[in-house]
């Protein structure tokens, strides 16, 4: 080919990049976009104005439902699909609404993000949704509560299970908060399967109450119901920036969580659903997320350049030293929810009971030691952190199916009931609580 | 009663109505999502292994016992509540008594998750009282913790139903009654306890069975506390975690309403053979009394306090709706109108909404109530009191059941005309609203018509009116004051009622307060104008409830001079 003949051929493949990537109007994308999201409004209308202003003509409705609403919404309208996307943060929504075909592959054409922010992948393996944003977990705290009560700040989760935080703690289930589950499942694995339990268990021993929805969480500790929560990151900065006296800290490991978005499965829109996944993906959409009152990572390291108080997980400034293995994660995803609500919140009282003993028995030998009285609470304590089931079990894909179970087909069969386990497992903790408060009471008779 | 010809065609017709709307908007979409409770988790086979496997379950046994001790405890600390209220302003000359009645209905109206805030902030470990108490005394009261916590503020929410139905009653005792027993020397607190309440049991009874009722199902309130161990909050946890696929959430439902009705039941079978009827109507309820100077005071001291308490909850969102920054501390930083700015820049749509909606839905309940009341007490219809257990049933069916149940069932209907799924038309809301709240008007409307003798309406009938024209003309005036308590009850509730409307909205523009608080209440930033969009939802259900009182009391006044004019005519 000749010179010429070469310029030609460069001159068509820019002419055609250009036309590609020049933004459609809103004629040949529809007029109407139709959003399903459990984002609040301050995110929302931020990127419903842009996008609307990018393609004149176009109404872009954001139908704005709590995660669990927004599953079951696009499931039970499957049948007469009227929603082009499905915008959330929980990763495991997106995984069962993938789980039953009602999501589409989409193929970005933006190019420059990441395959992981932290150790976390950013997007879908699959290839059905793509995170557009990341947050990283921590504690925010009432300044004015924790003056008060003469608490001191926390900086690492360990500091949580502390005396000095007993009834001044807040969380979420991982049942009701994807998020959350994500926090849990990576201090287990970051811990080990046991030491992460008993951590667990002993800032379970230490909350104030466990909160029905992930909001309850920054809400508490803005009104003061209790000190300290342990919330994903932009509930503290946008609880600050509105005013409240709270503050927010990564602990040095730190959870990574990205946000999605992904096309409903015979989506009405299906152009303009895909420009605005573009569009949230763009330099242009990924600088919307430094809005103050939205404040998440973007996905995007150029973008970092321009904010420089956000902490840059690219550049390592957010501490992730977890390996986090996803499989592990999916393969006993419902069973650690069912296990942490069985031993946590559900016996909540039985718990808090037994750490409040074993606590004023570790008090009492701290002022006067005496060795037997420290084996029956250090006994106490075991029992407390005590497990129903190892690590291997939590990953025996026969024993974790009981808590996933779907039966596709009539046909299918599995066996195990869910209650069944749950009544073994609740058996086992409670009585294993009430020994270790004994233990207590008897360590601190001796010690008195 | 004798019951031939046309009317029991015309009642059998009505029956059948109700019946086909009962079915189609309860049971239907109910069963449709509740049926996996007799699915064998393992092959799909119908059995009733699940419900083993609940009552094997010591957390199942506990909440159980939790919740069917609180609902009782509730009715009482409720009655405590109630009754002195309703008995001073219906049985004394007091001023501003709709005034006091329409704020003993404010309690009612809690709207999601702002109104828990509130209550939090007045009432929690570190809300107001607390941190004041700590101040001056050194000590705190655990008046949010707990299986108490939960039956003081269930107490406060709902003493309302009381309230209503009771004050409802004793304005229909006539005085003639009251005026007999105190010629034959029955004074003070044995005349009341004697003649005057016994007479007024059917509202007391409908309003405590109310109450009982709607605590035991009720979920708000538990998860507000973060109390887990009591059914209903279990079933909701159950049902609405992602991708949990458990059946115990639906088997809990199941034992919910099947419980609720058993209580029914029972109900049935204690207020059986007895006759609250009275003959003399229009007698314009109780005499009322003028107090003594020291009675007045005293009687003024009780109601107040007693409001004081029960409002506090709201003056608590007045606060946080004027508040700038309101944390740990005894009141607000600051105040600002700015909140109030914003809800009346961006979401008076949903004020609108849901004075729509709510109105229709509250519409609806009182005639379909009438009906059911109707057909079952006055009627021989057989099978008829299925009619009034499946309207009550709907107490106990979570809303997210509900919600879910319709869009299963009416997704694929396409509206004619309209062109759009039935379950994205926000006629459905409206639906949803009606079954919801129909068990509220429902009692009120029976205890009304256990109130009317028949005799009233056999003569009517003798004297050649047709069925429908005594039920016009004379059945419903009678009725009069039991169909409003059942309006505003119905209507109050369903102004804030959010579980099975989010399901439900398919479009921000169709959607209510309920909803336009619930987004707000996503963000730090929200708390403020949601308390604010709280607020006006009160207001809004305050004036209507005002209007109504003062309507009914009209219409009393009205037919008390046509009696007087009628008396001094014949003289």
């Amino acid at each position: 080919m000749s010179v010429r003949g070469m310029r030609w051929v460069v001159l068509a493949a820019l002419g055609f990049a250009q036309a590609w990537s020049a933004p459609l109007s809103a004629q040949e994308i529809g007029d109407k976009l139709v959003v399903v999201t459990s984002f609040p409004k301050d995110l929302t209308n931020v990127f419903k104005q842009a996008f609307e202003s990018k393609y004149p003509g176009m109404t872009v409705e954001m139908l704005k439902k709590k995660t669990t609403a927004g599953v079951k919404y696009i499931q039970e309208t499957a049948s007469n699909n009227t929603s082009d996307i499905f915008w959330a943060s929980a990763p495991d929504a997106f995984e069962v609404l993938k789980g039953d075909g009602l999501l589409a592959k989409y193929e970005v054409r933006a190019t420059g993000i990441p395959e992981k922010v932290g150790v976390f992948p950013i997007n879908d393996p699959d290839g059905y949704y793509k995170g557009f944003a990341a947050s990283g977990y921590g504690f925010m705290w009432n300044t004015r509560y924790l003056k008060a009560k003469k608490v001191p700040e926390p900086a690492e989760w360990e500091d949580l299970a502390e005396a000095v935080y007993f009834g001044h703690v807040g969380m979420s289930a991982p049942s009701r908060s994807g998020t959350t589950h994500l926090t849990v499942e990576t201090v287990l694995q970051g811990l080990g399967w046991e030491q992460g339990w008993a951590l667990w268990k002993r800032i379970g021993g230490n909350l104030k109450t466990v909160t029905e929805r992930s909001f309850g969480v920054p809400s508490g500790v803005n009104s003061g119901q209790f000190g300290v929560g342990i919330v994903i990151d932009f509930f503290g900065f946008s609880s600050k920036a509105s005013g409240y006296p709270v503050e927010f800290r990564y602990p040095s490991t730190t959870t990574l969580v990205p946000a999605n978005i992904a096309i409903v499965a015979n989506a009405p829109h299906p152009e303009a659903a895909a420009a605005f996944i573009e569009f949230v993906l763009s330099p242009e959409g990924q600088r919307l997320l430094l809005d103050p009152k939205i404040r998440r990572l973007p996905v995007r390291p150029e973008i970092y350049a321009e904010a420089p108080d956000l902490p840059n997980p690219f550049e390592g400034e957010i501490g992730a030293t977890v390996a986090f293995d996803v499989k592990k994660s999916k393969a006993r995803y419902n069973l650690v929810n069912s296990l942490f609500d069985v031993m946590i919140t559900y016996r909540l009282d039985d718990l808090q009971a037994a750490t409040k003993a074993l606590h004023e028995a570790e008090a009492a030998l701290a002022a006067e030691p005496d060795e037997e009285a420290a084996k029956l609470v250090a006994r106490g304590w075991e029992l407390v952190a005590a497990l129903p089931i190892d690590e291997a079990k939590s990953l025996d894909p026969d024993f974790a199916g009981i808590f996933k179970k779907r039966r596709k087909k009539a046909t299918d069969v599995v066996t195990g009931r869910q209650a069944e386990v749950e009544q073994e497992w609740d058996d086992f903790v409670r009585a294993n609580y009430a020994e270790a408060r004994e233990l207590a009471e008897k360590a601190l008779a001796m010690v008195r | 009663m004798n019951f031939s010809g046309r009317g029991q065609w015309g009642a059998l017709g009505t029956g059948g109505f109700v019946l086909l709307v009962l079915l189609v908007f309860l049971v239907i979409p109910v069963a449709k999502v509740i049926y996996v409770a007799f699915q064998h988790p393992d092959t799909g086979a119908f059995t009733l292994v699940n419900f083993i496997d609940f009552f094997n379950t010591s957390l199942f046994r506990e909440s159980f016992y939790n919740s069917l001790y609180v609902a009782a405890m509730s009715v009482v600390v409720a009655s405590l509540i109630a009754i002195p209220l309703a008995y001073f302003t219906t049985r004394f000359r007091f001023g501003a008594a709709a005034l006091i009645q329409t704020l003993g209905v404010i309690p009612l109206i809690m709207p999601p998750f702002v109104g828990a805030v509130a209550m939090q902030m007045i009432f929690g470990a570190n809300g107001t009282i607390n941190l004041l108490l700590d101040e001056y005394f050194g000590f705190t009261l655990p008046f949010m913790e707990g299986l108490n916590g939960v039956i003081l503020v269930e107490a406060i929410h709902y003493f309302p139903f009381i309230l209503i139905n009771l004050s409802a009653s004793l304005a229909n005792i006539d005085r003639s009654v009251e005026e007999s027993a105190q010629n034959l020397g029955s004074y003070g607190f044995r005349l009341f306890r004697r003649i005057v309440f016994p007479l007024a049991m059917p509202g007391y009874a409908a309003g405590a069975a109310l109450v009982f009722l709607k605590v035991f199902d009720d979920l708000g309130t538990p998860l507000l506390l973060n109390v887990n161990n009591m059914l209903a909050p279990q079933a909701y946890l159950r049902i609405s975690s992602i991708g949990i696929t458990d059946p115990m959430g639906y088997v809990i439902s199941v034992i919910l309403v099947g419980f609720s009705l058993f209580s029914l039941w029972v109900s049935y079978f204690v207020t059986r053979g007895k006759d609250y009827a009275s003959l003399e109507k229009g007698g314009g309820g109780l005499g009322k009394r003028e107090l003594g100077p020291w009675g007045r005071l005293g009687a003024w001291a009780v109601v107040l306090l007693i409001l004081l308490i029960v409002l506090s909850p709201h003056i608590g969102l007045l606060l946080l709706s004027f508040g700038t920054i309101w944390s740990f501390s005894v009141l607000p930083d600051a105040y600002t109108l700015e909140h109030y700015r914003e809800v009346f820049s961006t979401a008076m749509p949903y004020i609108t909404n849901t004075l729509i909606y709510a109105g229709l839905a509250a519409l609806l309940d009182v005639v379909l109530a009438t009906a059911i009341a109707y057909i079952v007490w006055r009627t021989g219809l057989p099978g008829r009191q299925i009619l009034d257990y499946l309207g009550t049933a709907a107490v106990a069916v979570p809303g997210v059941v509900l919600g879910i149940g319709y869009l299963r069932v009416f997704h694929d209907f396409q509206v004619p005309l309209v062109d759009e799924p039935l379950a994205s038309w926000w006629v459905i809301i409206v639906v949803a609203l009606m079954i919801r709240r129909l068990p509220y008007a429902l009692r009120a409307c029976t205890a009304a018509l256990q109130q009317v003798s028949v005799t009233l309406e056999e003569a009517a009938l003798n004297l050649g009116a047709g069925r429908f024209r005594t039920v016009r003309r004379i059945v419903v005036p009678l009725m009069a004051g039991g169909i409003m308590a059942g309006f505003v009850t119905s209507f109050a509730t369903a102004a804030v009622e959010l579980s099975a409307t989010i399901m439900l909205v398919a479009a921000e523009s169709d959607a209510p307060v309920a909803y336009g608080i619930y987004v707000y209440m996503q963000t730090a930033a929200g708390r403020g104008p949601g308390a604010a969009l709280g607020v006006l939802a009160v207001l809004l259900v305050g004036v209507a409830t005002y209007f109504s009182h003062r309507f009914v009391e009209r219409s009393r006044e009205v037919a008390e001079a046509d009696r007087r004019l009628a008396v001094a005519q014949g003289a």
